[in-house]
């Protein structure tokens, strides 16, 4: 890893203007991308602002309809919150089932969602679940937040702050991961809404990461049953090919992680 | 540079180190506590897991300057003197090793497990709650009925001290 300097800001206002005080700086957050990234030489921040003591970034909130958690809250949190279990179990199902114990322990929520890593789970919740997303400048609604690998609506120096779900009537999550590294080869997220909208995010097999599948969604929409999505396959040209799965093996997997989790409502199905 | 202030085992440990710094370096290169083992370095193998504030981490993956305050629990403050801690007579009894390299790792996670679950584990929770901690020499199967047996005595000291 190249020299980097660490600073621990207290507020909100002390780190965003640190940032833009400072040459080449990053937001830390759990940092399990993030430093192996710099161990590994392929980034190398001049500055890191670590965000965790922040205290608008941590906490949940949970309303009748709504369920906020602060960026800096870990999966481990998320996966054990009562709270969130008690109107979205897949949520916490999805949290317990990144990386593992260790990892669920540091990585937190506003890491993956920043990060907008193609086979992380999260962006397929927030996707699903119509999240805003709200920065320390301003709120985006999920729709406009990611956009593409690695890359969402976030400018430099915008730090998000909070991660606002939309608490649905029922959802699930279902998950076929790689053996060895445990990331998604296909994940889906399904969610009915309170106002009868149904969304099907998937992670883990686009080509310009998450996307919410519109062909499915308008078929559980005609019929919420699982064998509403039988054979029903998305374009594979939309699909990553890489050495884990080609894309048509990931178009089959797309399939059956989307029936799974209309079988596996109100829980997480993880393969 | 920064100056950390991080317990070790219980012991207070001031030093000025390199904002790079990784806990693990911390440990192994400005402490000399080597028990702890960095194998693949990438978040992965969990032979550098160690215990923070009750949590289970892997300190290739933490810089030493974000724990500082922090208390840290490494395999060399487990045993008692020449009595090994429970999980570690657990680990020797069942043959819960083959190499040794991942062993340190292994026990500071199933220490952490069986505080997390008060002892109450099956051997599915134990395979599941291991996923972070690879053996290289495969040598699994012992290692689980090393955790389960600790766990077993665990929640039998804790039954009697309830009483």
């Amino acid at each position: 890893m190249y020299e980097t300097r660490y600073h621990q800001p207290k507020t909100l206002h002390e780190a965003v203007g640190l940032f833009s005080e400072v040459e080449e700086a990053a937001y830390l957050s759990g940092g399990h991308t993030l430093i192996p990234t710099m161990k590994g030489r392929l980034a190398a921040p001049a500055h890191l602002i670590d965000v965790r003591r922040i205290p608008e970034l941590s906490g949940i909130t949970v309303g009748p309809d709504r369920i906020i958690i602060g960026a800096a809250t870990t999966q481990a949190t998320v996966a054990a919150s009562e709270k969130i279990r008690a109107l979205i179990p897949s949520l916490c199902g999805l949290a317990g089932s990144i990386g593992d114990v260790q990892v669920r322990h540091v990585g937190t929520i506003g890491g993956s969602v920043a990060n907008n890593d193609p086979a992380a789970d999260y962006p397929s919740a927030v996707l699903a679940l119509d999240a805003t997303l709200h920065t320390d400048r301003r709120s985006i609604p999920a729709s406009e937040y990611f956009a593409g690998l690695y890359t969402t609506a976030l400018e430099p120096g915008e730090l998000l702050v909070r991660v606002e779900f939309k608490v649905p009537e029922i959802a699930g999550y279902a998950k076929f991961r790689n053996p060895a590294s445990r990331y998604a080869l296909a994940a889906a997220f399904v969610a009915r809404h309170r106002d009868g909208n149904i969304h099907v995010a998937i992670t883990g097999a686009g080509n310009s990461g998450v996307f919410r599948w519109a062909e499915a969604e308008e078929a559980l929409q005609a019929r919420f049953e699982p064998d509403a999505v039988q054979g029903l396959l998305p374009d594979e040209n939309d699909l990553m090919g890489d050495m884990h799965a080609p894309a048509d093996y990931r178009a089959h997997l797309v399939g059956v992680v989307t029936r799974r989790a209309v079988e596996n409502l109100g829980g997480t199905l993880i393969e | 540079m920064s100056n950390v202030a991080i317990t070790v085992n219980g012991t207070l440990h001031t030093r000025e180190i390199e904002d790079r710094t990784l806990l693990v370096q911390f440990l192994r290169d400005h402490l000399g506590l080597t028990g702890t083992h960095v194998g693949c370095d990438t978040t992965q193998c969990g032979a550098c897991t160690v215990i923070v504030d009750g949590k289970a981490v892997k300190s290739c993956t933490i810089l030493a300057a974000s724990v500082d305050g922090a208390s840290v629990s490494t395999v060399e403050g487990l045993a008692d003197g020449e009595k090994l801690h429970d999980v570690q007579a657990a680990f020797h009894e069942h043959h819960g090793l083959q190499c040794g390299f991942c062993t340190p790792g292994m026990i500071m996670a199933s220490v952490n497990m069986i505080e997390r679950h008060d002892g109450v584990l099956d051997e599915a929770t134990v395979r599941h709650e291991l996923e972070g901690n690879l053996c290289r020499c495969t040598g699994y199967h012992n290692i689980v009925k090393a955790v389960l047996s600790a766990a077993e005595k665990h929640r039998a000291a804790h039954a009697v001290a309830a009483e």
